[in-house]
């Protein structure tokens, strides 16, 4: 040990740097099908594919509940006077504020489709309840209106609108 | 681990810490200080490889366990869509069946090393009961493990081996219902094996706890068998063990990753890729290869009772070895009786294994009784009689003396005795599964584009080969292990997402039930599977003449035959796993005339290389039946090769992805043990 040279040092000293090294892109590429199997494998992404709801049945002033990615999405089919409401609020009084237009389809105003999960802690909303006329949640208490913007109580948002689109004036794909 | 440590850190937190904890005391004296003898040879490193094993086996164990159902009508299909699709599933899923037969094999090296340089002798007695300890719950768990794939080998496994308490006296009956919750293998007994398999590997790491600490008390033996005297003697575990162990490991990896990337069921049972089925039996029941040897014993003996107790005597001698062998010297090295009678002992037990996986008739019942003798003999007569005859040689003086005699040649030779005899079981679990399949031609070996290292699927063979099942097999065949989806995936037949939809929503799938609580059809989607041809097993019984046409996703991986000694050696080499379509291709083209004086029952067809000849199912091609629309020629020896490519992607769907990564693993774990090599002599070249 004593008589090793400075050179002889170096040499050593790299073997042991790249050993330590490829020994570390080893254990973090072992560690990514670790990881990568959590998410979503390929039935449950392949059952998540786009829905189609038939509006129809749906009379003015009355809801529906569907089931997309395991997720509850009301439709709801607003009256005049909801749709009003919604319109007549002024935007910048809200606590996450957005225009009723926003968050419809034009040419489709009456029609509400929201994720129907609180945005304060994932509880389910009950619709056509609280001061609004749109959503209560049992929880803690958060209020949205007919728009499904929130009001009152602890939720910091919206209820988020899905992705979709009218097929025709009375179905839509969700997705 | 032994005595309060002397160790002091130096940063300040970390000795708040160790006043109250002395666990950093702990770790750096037992792997870091801990001073182990500085003769170990290779054989020493399998203490570490196991330690791995434990630990990858925990790991991907947990894992699955995240996405497997334990209930008999979910369990098989549950496995399958692990591996199907989980992300790296099929990854996971190797790496723990195969890693279970690789921790027997390393758990094998193990227990031989100590039986060679008698590692069990005083002061380590309770360090080799712990062993065995480890090893009969290694046992149990693995045993469990198998069952939960609740596939036939599963069940009949099950089945067979609960069985065996039944033979205690007055109490057998009932014990054996109390393991099963039932009046036979069922949800009950699947459901407590799942849970006894995920707690056994914890009951296993806390006795392997134990056993290091017997370990680090009693120190550890080494090749000389003469305990250390001097600080010369001794190197610190950090960084000398460290690094070599660190070595044995990334070989192992190797190895292992040879089994899990290319020939992933080489070890496993074709049957039990066909689902549990309470009603028939296989024809050959064969526990997995490291069992054999014991299975064998069982056999041997003509009584059921005495059988079992052979069997499970034949491990428990293990635990008395400390008694039984008395001389005085430990190492074989130094004992050239004791030598030659070890590696007698070897060949038997190989031998043994080797009979195991052989059908119990004729000349291995005798083969079998005869080495069932020397097994035991071994123990129970040679040990204690050598013990007091045996001149040894005179062993060194202390173990800096022994590196200075440089042994060696020896190692390179056991090597490859090992790896024969390791073939030899293998091999005689493989010429068992396919015991039953007297008679008949072996289907011919065809070049097969997915076979070997580089294999990728045809992808005309695959469309091609999915429109035959389409056109001709799905007509009575289900595959309901395929989704419309699969047609898509990367590795497959390569449609587009697009041509595949269009391919669902040509059929219609019932659904529902809708608002008014009718069920309704719907044009089939990706996310469905292949349609099923009948209802359910009775239509198509009754469709078929009795006879069942199995499900086809799995054919391709639970159809087997015999391939010999010694091909099944170079099958392991060669990674030879195209059993399955050789055998469907032979099938679909061996329909000839049956010979004059065979009987042919009514209703069945003969067929060269269907097992009994007598097959049920007619001839189901011929030329031109189906219309290939790139030229190829419309012959049966065409529809025979393409059904069959499409048969082994419906089995083994990330065939291809598998043989990718596993080129990427080798080439990587070669150069880091080329990397791990060097480094370690560096660092031993301090020591010399
Ligand atoms: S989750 Fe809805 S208010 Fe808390």
């Amino acid at each position: 040990m004593t008589t090793t040279s400075s050179a002889e040092h170096t040499r050593r000293d790299f073997l042991f740097v790249a050993t330590g090294a490829v020994a570390a892109v080893g254990a973090a590429a072992a560690v990514w099908p670790l990881i990568s199997q959590m998410n979503p494998d390929a039935s449950t992404i392949a059952a998540g594919a786009p829905i189609e709801v038939d509006l129809a049945p749906i009379a003015e002033g009355q809801d529906i509940k569907v089931f997309w990615r395991g997720k509850p999405i009301y439709i709801m089919n607003r009256t005049k006077k909801q749709v009003e409401e919604a319109r007549a609020v002024p935007v910048s009084s809200l606590p996450d504020p957005q225009t009723d237009q926003a968050r419809v389809k034009e040419g489709h105003d009456q029609w509400l489709v929201v994720i129907g999960i609180c945005t304060h802690l994932g509880c389910i909303p009950i619709a056509h309840e609280g001061a609004y006329d749109g959503f209560f949640c049992p929880c803690h208490g958060s209020v949205y209106d007919t728009s499904g913007r929130i009001r009152q109580g602890p939720a910091p948002l919206n209820l988020p609108i899905p992705p979709y689109a009218f097929v025709s004036d009375t179905k839509i794909k969700i997705g | 681990m032994s005595g309060p440590s002397t160790y002091q850190p130096t940063n300040p937190a970390l000795q708040w810490i160790e006043k109250r904890l002395p666990i950093i005391g702990l770790v750096h004296s037992s792997f870091i200080a801990y001073p182990t003898p500085r003769n170990l040879n290779y054989w020493w490193t399998f203490g570490g490889i196991l330690s791995f094993m434990l630990g990858v086996q925990i790991v991907t164990g947990v894992i699955l366990a995240m996405h497997y159902t334990p209930h008999v009508d979910m369990a098989f299909n549950s496995v399958e869509s692990i591996v199907r699709d989980v992300n790296y599933g099929w990854l996971l899923r190797y790496l723990h069946s195969n890693g279970a037969s690789m921790f027997f094999i390393a758990v094998y090296i193990h227990m031989l090393r100590g039986l060679y340089y008698g590692s069990y002798k005083a002061p380590r007695e309770v360090l080799w009961i712990l062993g065995v300890i480890i090893y009969l719950l290694m046992m149990a768990t693995g045993f469990m493990g198998y069952v939960l794939p609740w596939g036939q080998m599963s069940f009949w496994g099950a089945t067979v081996i609960t069985n065996l308490f039944s033979a205690i006296p007055y109490v057998g009956e009932s014990i054996v219902t109390l393991l099963w919750g039932g009046y036979s293998v069922g949800n009950p007994t699947l459901n407590r094996f799942f849970s006894l398999h995920y707690l056994l590997p914890f009951v296993i790491a806390g006795v392997v706890v134990l056993h290091v600490w017997a370990l680090h008390v009693a120190g550890q033996n080494n090749p000389a068998g003469v305990e250390p005297k001097t600080e010369k003697d001794m190197v610190p575990f950090t960084p000398y063990a460290t690094i070599k162990d660190g070595f044995g490991i990334v070989c192992f990896m190797i190895f292992y990753a040879w089994f899990v990337f290319y020939i992933p069921n080489y070890l496993g049972d074709p049957d039990n890729y066909i689902m549990a089925n309470p009603g028939v039996t296989p024809a050959h029941i064969v526990p997995e290869w490291y069992y054999l040897p014991f299975y064998a014993i069982l056999r041997s003996i003509p009584s059921k009772l005495g059988g079992v107790i052979a069997m499970f005597s034949a491990i428990i001698v293990l635990a008395f070895l400390p008694w039984l062998d008395t001389a005085k010297t430990r190492s074989s090295k130094y004992r050239p009786l004791a030598k030659q009678f070890f590696w007698m002992f070897v060949v038997v037990a190989v031998l043994l294994g080797w009979l195991g996986g052989k059908p119990a008739e004729g000349i291995y019942i005798i083969a079998g009784r005869v080495l069932t003798f020397c097994y035991f003999a071994y123990f129970l007569i040679v040990l204690p009689i050598l013990s007091r005859i045996e001149t040894p040689r005179a062993v060194p003086n202390s173990i800096a003396d022994d590196v200075l005699a440089k042994y060696g040649k020896k190692a390179a030779s056991a090597i490859v005795a090992l790896v024969l005899a390791g073939g030899l079981m293998a091999g005689g679990a493989q010429s068992a599964k396919a015991a039953d399949e007297h008679g008949g031609p072996t289907p011919p070996s065809l070049s097969w584009s997915f076979a070997g290292p580089f294999g990728k699927f045809d992808r005309g063979a695959l469309q091609r080969g999915y429109k035959v099942y389409k056109e001709v097999c799905s007509t009575c065949h289900s595959m309901s292990l395929i989704h419309f989806r699969n047609l898509a995936d990367e590795g497959g037949p390569g449609f587009s997402a697009a041509q595949a939809l269009a391919v669902a929503s040509e059929i219609k799938v019932q659904d529902g039930p809708n608002d008014a609580g009718d069920m309704f059809e719907r044009p089939g989607r990706l996310a469905d599977p292949f349609p099923k041809p009948f209802p359910n097993e009775n239509a198509a019984r009754a469709a078929n003449g009795g006879a069942y046409p199995p499900d086809l996703s799995l054919m391709a991986k639970a159809r087997n035959y015999d391939r010999g000694f010694p091909q099944f050696v170079f099958d392991f080499f060669t990674q030879f796993q195209e059993k399955g379509p050789n055998y469907i291709d032979a099938l679909l083209q061996g329909y000839v005339d049956a010979p004059k004086d065979f009987a042919l029952p009514p209703g069945a067809y003969y067929n060269r290389f269907f097992p009994g000849h007598a097959i049920k199912m007619p001839k189901p091609i011929s030329d031109d039946q189906v219309t290939y629309d790139d030229g190829t020629p419309q012959k049966v020896e065409n529809y025979a090769k393409d059904v069959s490519t499409f048969l082994m992607w419906t089995a083994e769907p990330h065939l291809e992805a598998r043989k990718r990564i596993g080129l990427q693993v080798m080439v990587f774990l070669i150069i880091f043990a080329f990397l791990m090599y060097f480094t370690k002599k560096k660092v031993w070249a301090n020591a010399h």
